[in-house]
């Protein structure tokens, strides 16, 4: 990238993959990209070349989250380089396959977009997932995208907390972007989920077949929610659970909470309040896979970012 | 049946509340080890005289361990005699060696030892709301604490539902109780606890545990009607011939709509280039189950009812004098 007045220029995104599967029990983009590797019309673009990918077969064919350990965690430098072969944990071996077809992570040969597509039980709406807010080109596309869709709503959760972003399938690429769509539970599709991925599918890979054919994108601004704290449930002195998300907050993705508002209410029927210092926007509320993570929901802030114009190289 | 007779059944001295036979279902999971732990802070309490004795089960704990439906098979289809009482080869399930375990605590099935109720606690993706689901439509005590719940708990959406299985191929835990239903509420997915949906199954618990000491304390439940659905077919995703990978998802206009009538003509699935695949039946009737996520490798899309209203007797517990009379009966009518 390289920069002139407030213009980036990116090189063209030629080299696109849609990962399909990270979790196998997230149903609308496992049968999206089966869908899309028996036939692909609907995600060719001109001077485009999109590999659709099942980044976790053996996950997808049991219809579990993972099978050894979260795929979607995996990617550390460690794993990456990690000597074994066959000993390592599955997800391990393939995120070093997936490392070596798209990546290899952070090198000029690696994939230019990669969206993983994920399914939540959370109330979260159609939701963009940004991991570095000073990725001009993912900010210009999710701003494309929201306007596109509009009035519908897709809203763009940004991950770059030092101590809680992880190593995610997609961050082998230079532009990596998360798809969450919810709610919907493991191990189901649900119709309305899987049309409204597919829709902003097709809104990205336009912004790219535009990015690539030339067009400029002006300066925009781009209302973000940044990832501040993960929020576990309470438990007791064995480690087990002892309250459940609170009905006013249950379904609140993205809705404010004010210290004092209510959060769990445990089994016996007991209100425990948010003490927070001030307003937070929840997300990821009560998603089952996070039982295990010890989350209950994560805070978010609103903020804006200023995304400069852009144009291909 | 004479209109104002009244039916007498014998106390309810046992009654065993299940949860986690599902291990991923977790309003059950979490109800019964609450329930666990205030029955522990009643007994160091004091010896309280029960007139109930109420036995908690947590059904399949290495599923609940690793919050999955099962195991090794599903344990809410290891209960058909067969399976109870047939030869072990030398790799036997997990289930099934857990199925036997809860026979011999709970049963066995059949026997004058079976508890005297099963409520088996369990949660679905399909909007259900509360369901009853057992295997008769003439079991008056399990039609009559629905009706209780239904007075009590007006604003939950609740349905009896029953499946016309004979007493020898009946397969679930509620069938090892002398008298048995599954308690059934959803939406809620899979791996999740949603606080209204535990909250309505706490609270019904309760009011069928309360029904129970009425009942036995002897008040009489006066009859009525019930509407009672009763399972038909089902129905299974359309599947793509070489993989058997489905090829279509609920329709946007079913989806959610459990207990809502369907019409020959209605929408049933929209295939992934949009088509819309119709319901050919020649009946309207009920879906339920739509869309609930275990069902998938099971086949079914969705399952179908007929409603029909259903008589229920007034009925009282039967008093001691009526036992006697009842058990001297049987042995005169041995004698002959």
């Amino acid at each position: 990238m390289s920069s002139y007045n407030n213009s980036a220029c990116y090189s063209e995104a030629r080299r696109v993959a849609i990962f399909g599967g990270t979790h196998g029990n997230e149903m609308s983009g496992v049968t999206l990209v089966n869908l899309w590797m028996k036939n692909s019309a609907e995600v060719q673009r001109k001077r485009v070349e999109t590999k659709p990918f099942i980044t976790n077969p053996k996950a997808v064919e049991k219809c579990t989250r993972y099978v050894d350990t979260d795929l979607n965690r995996a990617f550390t430098p460690e794993n990456l380089s990690a000597p074994g072969g066959d000993d390592l944990p599955y997800e391990v071996q393939r995120a070093q396959e997936i490392n070596r077809i798209f990546g290899p992570k952070g090198s000029p040969e690696a994939y230019d977009v990669i969206f993983d597509l994920h399914n939540t039980t959370s109330n979260m709406g159609c939701t963009l997932i940004l991991e570095s807010s000073k990725d001009h080109f993912n900010l210009q596309m999710m701003n494309y995208i929201k306007k596109a869709i509009a009035p519908a709503s897709c809203l763009v959760l940004l991950n770059e907390h030092p101590l809680l972003k992880y190593s995610t399938s997609r961050s082998v690429a230079k532009h990596p972007v998360g798809l969450e769509v919810g709610p919907q539970p493991q191990g189901v599709l649900r119709s309305n989920i899987f049309e409204a991925m597919r829709v902003i599918l097709k809104h990205a890979l336009d912004f790219i077949e535009l990015f690539n054919e030339g067009m400029e994108f002006p300066p925009c601004t781009v209302e973000v929610f940044r990832v501040s704290e993960r929020i576990d449930y309470p438990r007791d002195a064995n480690g087990n659970i002892i309250a459940m998300v609170h009905p006013n907050l249950q379904d609140g993705d993205w809705e404010p909470l004010n210290p004092g508002d209510p959060m769990f209410q445990t089994f016996d029927g007991k209100t425990i309040h948010y003490q927070g210092s001030g307003t937070v926007y929840p997300t990821f509320i009560n998603e089952a896979a996070y039982y295990e993570k010890q989350q209950a929901f994560v805070t978010t802030r609103r903020e804006t970012l200023v995304a400069s114009a852009i144009r291909k190289a | 049946m004479e209109v104002d007779e009244v039916v007498c059944l014998p106390r309810l001295s046992r009654v065993a509340v299940c949860g986690g036979t599902h291990g991923n279902e977790l309003s059950g999971v979490y109800l019964v080890r609450e329930l666990l732990k205030e029955e522990k802070k009643v007994k160091e309490k004091e010896d309280e005289e029960e007139p109930v004795a109420v036995l908690m089960v947590l059904s399949n704990p290495r599923a609940m361990q690793q919050c999955r439906r099962y195991v090794d098979t599903d344990l809410n289809r290891c209960f058909t005699h067969a399976t109870l009482n047939g030869p072990m080869s030398d790799t036997v399930p997990y289930e099934m060696i857990r199925a036997r375990e809860l026979n011999a605590m709970l049963g066995p099935k059949g026997s004058p030892e079976a508890v005297d109720l099963v409520c088996d606690l369990h949660n679905t993706t399909a909007n259900m709301g509360l369901c009853f689901i057992a295997y008769s439509d003439c079991d008056w005590i399990c039609l009559h604490i629905f009706r209780h719940l239904q007075r009590q708990m007006p604003d939950i959406p609740m349905r009896y539902i029953h499946f016309d299985v004979s007493s020898k191929e009946s397969y679930s835990l509620d069938s090892v109780g002398k008298h048995g239903f599954a308690m059934e509420i959803g939406p809620q997915p899979h791996g999740v606890v949603r606080s209204n949906i535990y909250t309505a199954m706490k609270v019904g618990v309760q009011h069928m545990l309360d029904w129970v000491r009425f009942f036995n304390s002897g008040t009489i439940f006066e009859g009525g009607f019930v509407d009672v659905f009763t399972m038909v077919k089902h129905i299974d995703y359309p599947r793509d011939s070489e993989t058997h990978n489905i090829t279509a998802a609920i329709h946007p206009q079913l989806q959610d709509r459990d207990f809502c009538l369907l019409h020959p003509g209605d929408a049933l699935f929209q295939t992934f280039s949009g088509e819309t695949v119709r319901y050919k039946g020649s009946e309207p009737l009920y879906p339920f189950f739509i869309n609930e996520c275990a069902y998938y490798e099971k086949g079914i899309a969705l399952s179908l009812a007929r409603k029909k209203h259903v008589m229920i007797p007034s009925i009282r517990v039967r008093t001691g004098q009526e036992q006697e009379a009842n058990e001297q009966g049987f042995a005169s009518e041995e004698e002959e």
